[in-house]
């Protein structure tokens, strides 16, 4: 299949692109083709063979499709589409009509990233890539090769956006598996602060293989909602990698309600004194779903905190995976860092794998720790019960409670309303029935 | 036709036989009374006959309205109207009171062919009952029971059978770790519910409670069996007396 990927890769060339983005591209397709595709034998992919991914064809899906899709098939399928600007994708490709940019603050740059290659050349060239290793990640290079199509979000020093940033990226191949290698890159300078909502969306069976590099400047403030809810036949790989400078904050809140098979990678460098970084994150996947988080934070210099919060729901024979590295480097004196992952098991047939990896190297810090693997309480179940509430109903308010403060910590509505109603109607008996 | 009729009953949990041979009946209007020392099988009994699942019987037989209780699930139990106040009530973070009781009373209501409750009915009623309890409403938002104190979960346990309206409420060691200003709202909020339709059954270990909720029967319960029945003078000498008193003699010999 690695043939396929070349054959796309030269008919998607264009000899009018960048020369920087020329390199880098064919850099991409040649570090792909010398990974290959990862394994299981690799530490990093122990428990999730992405084998689906690498034995079908995809094709990149073309651009005059987008025409096709309206505004009511947005509404239909995003979760919540929120007052404010937003750039609208479908299987990769820039959707003008259904997109609006309008009154952002003066200086922000908002823009898809076709456009910003013609008319932000200079600044794409001195930030991409730099967020995300490309070296050994697969899926990195993979992007890389196919970079065109994504968001580039870029904000003055001191610009505070009133409203979020919504980038919802829909696939939709109708009939045909597509690809998409949306990339995605936010710069925000120093004081600057913004919420970016990223949704994930789709019909069908397709691969979504999307990349976001966020630089955060000296006391950014980014919030950065990441809403997987792809299609249940779906691929799903995301490569998140974020830079921190001194003070800034860091606010992840990532959400895998869908796909086949989906595949997180967050890292985050707190790459100077001060710098904060809160990753919280639901997984929830039943039938015989596959998700994997892997989040990596890199205490890289003194005084910096890192907090995680990562849950998970398995139902089915549903499979998780969360492996949460956290690395103190010998500078990074006077650390503090918590990280907890707690899991929720419903099935006899559904499976976790959970490991924290804490690596530390310097000896004045705060470092804590836990993952839990655990069944709904019986006593719980029957209090419920006692009071006449039947027992799949139970279950599921018991279920919606273990995931309710996760969710609670999004500050963005009417979304956390909407997601908090999405999830409780998932959980709700005969919601087979219902779909 | 008796509401609830117990006749010769045994139950295990795990391998141990814990109640052994409880014959008991109890009429709508009724209060009545079971005490015993700690471990005798009080709580067993009560939540046998609340259906939870891991006591199981062995033998005998459990008539409530004149039908098989006990092969009702256990929220069909509650739906026809037991109610068992729970010794240790259970804490749910996540889940707020105001959501459960707003769901349960529904599902109760559904089963009796009322009409749902929407959320401003409910609220009007709850916070009624609420005052009765002397509770404050921002009870309402907070996980139920969660870091609730020892007279609050008592006292939520209360509301909640307040609010379902059952026939029959059992209520285990209610009175328990209560000061007395809460023990005589409780026990306010029990008699408020007292109807000819409605029957409790009291399981105590102190006689005090039942100062304030008068029973018309008391029982005592030790070692699986109800050694002993009497009014509520029975409780007064087993309280100046101590169980020794009961324990010790044949339960033959006292009679029923
Ligand atoms: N879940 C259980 N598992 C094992 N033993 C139990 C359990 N519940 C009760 N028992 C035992 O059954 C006996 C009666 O307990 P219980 O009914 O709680 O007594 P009481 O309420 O009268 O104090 C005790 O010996 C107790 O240890
Ligand atoms: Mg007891």
């Amino acid at each position: 299949m690695l043939a396929s990927y070349q054959q796309a890769y030269e008919r998607s060339l264009d000899p009018k692109a960048p020369a920087f983005l020329r390199e880098r591209r064919q850099a991409g397709i040649e570090r792909f083709a010398a990974l290959g595709f990862p394994n299981r034998r690799m530490e990093e992919w122990k428990y999730t063979s992405v084998e689906p991914i690498a034995s079908r064809e995809f094709q990149l899906g073309g651009d005059k499709e987008v025409a096709r899709f309206t505004l009511e098939e947005m509404h239909r399928m995003a979760f919540c589409v929120m007052p404010g600007p937003r750039l609208v994708f479908l299987n990769g490709h820039f959707h003008p009509a259904l997109s609006d940019l309008s009154g952002l603050p003066a200086g922000v740059r908002c823009k898809s990233l076709a456009q910003a290659l013609q008319e932000d050349a200079a600044s794409l060239e001195a930030h991409l890539g730099r967020q995300v290793d490309s070296k050994d990640r697969a899926f990195v290079a993979l992007n890389d090769a196919f970079l065109q199509n994504g968001a580039y979000l870029f904000l003055p020093r001191g610009t505070v956006l009133p409203q979020p940033i919504q980038l919802l990226f829909v696939s939709h191949g109708n009939g045909t598996a597509v690809v998409s290698h949306p990339r995605v890159l936010v710069v925000a300078e120093a004081q600057s602060q913004a919420t970016l909502i990223e949704t994930y969306v789709g019909q069908g069976a397709y691969f979504t293989n999307a990349v976001t590099e966020i630089a955060a400047g000296e006391g950014a403030v980014i919030e950065h909602i990441k809403l997987q809810g792809e299609s249940e036949s779906a691929f799903h790989i995301a490569s998140i990698g974020v830079r921190q400078s001194r003070d800034s904050q860091y606010t992840s809140h990532s959400l895998s309600l869908g796909a086949a098979l989906a595949r997180n990678d967050l890292g985050t460098v707190l790459d100077a004194e001060g710098a904060g970084a809160t990753l919280n994150g639901l997984y929830m996947v039943s039938g015989s779903q596959h998700v994997d988080n892997h989040t990596n934070i890199d205490h890289a210099k003194p005084h910096c905190t890192s907090a995680e919060l990562y849950k998970g729901i398995l139902d089915g024979k549903s499979q998780g995976v969360f492996n949460g590295r956290i690395l103190v480097r010998p500078d990074a004196q006077k650390t503090s860092s918590q990280q907890s992952n707690k899991n929720l098991i419903l099935s006899d047939d559904a499976l976790i794998n959970t490991k924290p990896l804490l690596e530390i190297y310097a000896n004045d810090v705060k470092c804590n720790h836990g993952a839990t693997i655990g069944r709904l309480d019986a006593n719980q179940v029957f209090y419920l019960r006692s009071r006449g509430i039947d027992a799949a109903l139970a279950r599921s308010i018991l279920t919606y409670a273990f995931a309710s403060d996760v969710v609670a910590l999004m500050r963005q509505e009417p979304l956390r309303e909407r997601l908090q109603q999405w999830i409780f109607a998932r959980l709700m008996p005969g919601k087979e029935a219902a779909a | 036709m008796p509401l609830l009729e117990i006749k010769n009953l045994h139950a295990r949990v795990e391998d141990k036989e814990i109640l052994k041979g409880i014959n008991l009946t109890v009429n709508a209007g009724e209060v009545h009374a079971i005490m015993g020392p700690n471990g005798s099988g009080k709580s067993t009994l009560a939540n046998v006959l609340a259906g939870r699942d891991n006591y199981e019987v062995t033998s005998g037989e459990v008539l409530y309205e004149g039908k098989n209780l006990l092969d009702l699930d256990v929220e069909e139990r509650a739906r026809a109207g037991i109610f068992l106040a729970f010794q240790y009530p259970i804490e749910i973070p996540g889940v707020t009171n105001a959501h459960f009781l707003k769901t349960a009373l529904n599902a109760v209501r559904k089963h009796r062919g009322l009409e749902e409750l929407d959320a401003m009915d409910f609220l009007a009623l709850v916070k009624e009952k609420m005052k009765l309890l002397e509770m404050d409403p921002g009870f309402l938002n907070r996980g139920v029971n969660e870091g609730f104190s020892g007279g609050e979960k008592k006292r939520n346990e209360i509301l909640q059978m307040a609010m379902l309206d059952p026939k029959l409420g059992l209520l285990d060691e209610t009175d328990s770790g209560l000061d007395i200003d809460s023990l005589k709202i409780v026990a306010n909020g029990v008699n408020a519910l007292r109807s000819p339709d409605r029957a409790f059954v009291l399981v105590t270990h102190y006689q005090r409670l039942l100062d304030y909720i008068e029973p018309d029967f008391v029982h005592v319960l030790s070692g699986g069996k109800i050694l002993t029945s009497g009014d509520k003078e029975l409780a007064k000498h087993l309280e100046e007396r101590g169980y020794g008193w009961v324990v010790g003699k044949d339960a033959k010999a006292v009679g029923v």
